[in-house]
């Protein structure tokens, strides 16, 4: 009886299968893969980024058409890496031996960037990593790129900030256990220090699970800076802020490009009015491209305004599918090829180009959040 | 030794060398792909860990809950041997310098498991949890710091030399050892002090000698597995071995079924397979995934297998003795003071 109704349900899903197989037989699909933490520590980061690819999928019609004239469906296969080294691992495994994706949208940490990277580069399957901003994500091998600017850069944009602001002490408290805070706690020094501008505290801690920063921060509030780097995880950076306001830190606050989430402000409440920080992209940038972005991202998601994580994985699929457009053949290699050869693609962030390095020239802005926890663009910063 | 006794020994090998053969014909005419591999990799590697651990929590009925800073240490040993020390090694040495640095990285773990073993394994219970805890973070946090080895960011650049052939190859000899120290007088000390240490204690058994033995054994597998899944990935970092990673360790264990070696490859196997059959659930899988566990441990609050064994991985008292009694060789015997 049991087997009898297996067969009957297989035979549904055969014909059913061969029905929409008919009908989506004319024109070839191309499969893209979005590699992102659906689940987990970064669900957060996971719905932004999504989206961004929704907003991407929306605007393309789902569709492509190659450099001789072929049109390809494109199909987006979503995966969940929980934001974990291994998983990302396993779900690039799958995306590459078992759906054959042409390219790899995500994974949008450095670390998973860092496992999984060399799985598609000795299979030859481009990767567009979203958000991986450590340096050594892209010399992993010739088929991982990435959208978004690297450490260094930002580190470079929060110390040229704070300096410019006339500020010449700053206090720093960053995660030491991430690589993203070190990263950019390596770049602010660097630079900070080059202008002439004094550290006059540096506290770390150890992991995203912390809640209490009040030992760090009283340290710090101690030392009198006149600013403060906060280069910190999303989900950490709300609390920070509170906290460090009621430690008695008035001095402004800068933070990396992860305080770009309206979470944040929603977690800091009124202590979050006047945290500037570097970001990728603004969602108030007038260009024409980034208009156009926003206005079809709250489309189709009426209650969010895009942020750099959504901005970035919007822009890594414009970059997957225009590469396929300009790909002499579309295959992976070819697709390969036409993403290093990408010149002055508009963008929402303004035009960009991808480096011999595999790393996009592009520049940032400085954003600051007002006491509604709502974040207005400050300056915009030309790339090297 | 009886012919018979002999083949039951080299049993389990056949039985994963019968199963490679199954799967590399399979991936050679594409019914498996890389997928399926890298999956079942990471299976086996858990089974490894999942074992070791049941040796100090299942076998030896201690409680140690940072076992994935064991990995670690191994994990690190391991790729700085491979990747740092014999980094330009002509091409012909790459398997015995792998061989090395697996060894090495065992090595380390098993060292850091005596240094702590020897402090605390004079307590007990909830105490010594704790401890191995806090070893746990310790690791974490002192490989952190260490600059030369990649520090926060990791050790990239590992060579990715372990394949499911090495990978089944340890996880054989790993089984086929453990199977028969725990069945050996020695081994059966470890379960005497599970069942009872005061009455283990009064028989003779020297208990503190035993639990940090069980430990360090423990710890070197466990270093092993470390070795192994650094080669898999090619990329290590200190926050791969958080607690998170301990407790994985610890709920394939106790689904599976403490006390039981079937019951390890069970847990594991099962657990590191079901999130990924579940993918197709979406945003829907942990939660089901989370359900499954619920209900199998309210149900099955044994664990799956619960105290039993598969033949292989038995040894019953007429293995042991061939037939007859034994002649008065109790556990302890040696100890006799």
């Amino acid at each position: 009886m049991k087997h009898r109704k297996l067969a009957l349900i297989g035979s549904v899903i055969l014909a059913a299968a061969m029905v929409t197989g008919a009908f989506a037989g004319e024109a070839e699909t191309l499969k893209i893969g979005l590699v992102c933490p659906i689940s987990g520590n970064s669900a957060i980061a996971g719905k932004y980024i999504t989206h961004g690819v929704d907003t991407a999928q929306a605007e393309l019609g789902g569709k492509v058409t190659a450099k001789d004239g072929t049109e390809y469906n494109l199909e987006f296969i979503y995966m969940d890496n929980e934001a974990q080294e291994d998983k990302t691992v396993n779900v690039f495994q799958k995306l590459i031996e078992e759906e054959e994706v042409i390219a790899i949208v995500g994974p949008d940490m450095s670390k998973c960037a860092l496992a999984a990277g060399p799985i598609a580069q000795n299979a030859g399957c481009p990767v567009v990593a979203t958000f991986a901003t450590n340096t050594a994500v892209t010399e992993v091998g010739d088929y991982i790129f990435r959208a978004c600017f690297i450490d260094p850069f930002q580190g470079k944009m929060a110390a040229n900030y704070i300096w410019g602001k006339g500020y010449k002490t700053t206090g720093i408290m960053y995660n030491n256990a991430d690589a993203y805070p070190t990263g950019l706690v390596d770049a602010f020094k660097e630079v900070y220090e080059g202008l002439g501008g004094e550290i006059v505290a540096i506290e770390e801690y150890s992991g995203s699970d912390i809640k209490d920063y009040n030992v760090q921060l009283t340290k710090i509030a101690s030392a009198e800076p006149e600013a403060l780097f906060l280069p910190n995880l999303l989900g950490e950076l709300g609390l920070q802020i509170q906290q460090a306001r009621s430690a008695g830190l008035t001095c402004p606050i800068v933070c990396g490009d992860s305080a770009d989430t309206p979470e944040v402000g929603e977690v800091a409440g009124e202590a979050v009015k006047g945290v500037g920080y570097v970001s990728a992209f603004s969602a108030e940038s007038t260009a024409d491209a980034a208009v156009a972005f926003v206005e079809k991202y709250t489309e189709l998601n009426p209650d969010e305004l895009p942020n750099s994580n959504a901005e970035l994985a919007y822009e890594a699929t414009m970059m997957v599918a225009n590469a396929i457009e300009n790909a002499d053949e579309v295959t992976r290699e070819g697709v390969r090829n036409a993403l290093a050869s990408i010149q002055d693609l508009e963008l929402p962030s303004g035009k960009m180009t991808m480096a011999e390095d595999r790393n996009p020239i592009k520049g940032g802005v400085v954003m600051e959040y007002d006491e509604e926890g709502v974040s207005h663009f400050v300056e915009a910063v030309a790339a090297d | 030794m009886s012919g018979k006794r002999i083949i039951k020994s080299i049993y389990p090998a056949l039985i994963l060398v019968v199963l490679y053969v199954v799967i590399t014909t399979l991936r050679s005419v594409k019914v498996l792909n890389g997928y399926y591999i890298q999956v079942l990799m990471f299976a086996s590697i858990n089974i490894i860990m999942t074992s070791s651990l049941n040796l100090v929590n299942g076998f030896t009925g201690q409680f140690c809950i940072g076992h994935a800073g064991f990995m670690s240490l191994g994990a690190y040993g391991a790729s700085v041997i491979t990747s740092m020390v014999f980094k330009n090694a002509p091409a012909g040495a790459t398997i015995p310098v792998y061989l090395l640095g697996l060894f090495i990285g065992g090595c380390v773990a098993a060292f850091f498991g005596l240094l702590i073993g020897i402090p605390s394994l004079k307590l007990k219970g909830d105490y010594l949890a704790i401890v191995t805890l806090a070893f746990g973070e310790i690791v974490r946090a002192l490989l952190r710091l260490m600059k030369p080895i990649g520090g926060a960011r990791g050790m990239i650049g590992i060579p990715m030399i372990s394949n499911l052939g090495w990978i089944f190859l340890f996880l054989g000899i790993v089984l086929y050892a453990l199977r028969n120290l725990i069945y050996s007088p020695f081994g059966r000390a470890f379960i005497a002090i599970r069942d009872n240490e005061i009455a283990a204690d009064a028989m003779g058994i020297n208990t503190t000698f035993y639990k940090i033995t069980s430990f360090v054994i423990a710890a070197f597998i466990a270093g092993l597995a470390g070795g192994l899944y650094a080669h898999v990935v090619g990329f290590i970092q200190p926050d791969s071995f958080s607690f998170t990673k301990s407790s994985d360790f610890l709920v394939y264990l106790y689904a599976g079924g403490s006390g039981s070696l079937t019951g390890s490859i069970v847990g594991a196997t099962l657990l590191t397979i079901l999130p990924e059959i579940l993918r197709f659930l979406s945003e829907w899988r942990l939660v089901i995934y989370a359900i499954i566990l619920v209900v199998v441990m309210i149900y099955r609050s044994e664990g799956l297998v619960g105290g039993k064994e598969l033949p292989f991985l038995r040894i019953t008292r007429k293995d042991l003795y061939g037939g007859t009694l034994p002649q008065a060789s109790s556990a302890g015997g040696k100890e006799e003071t």
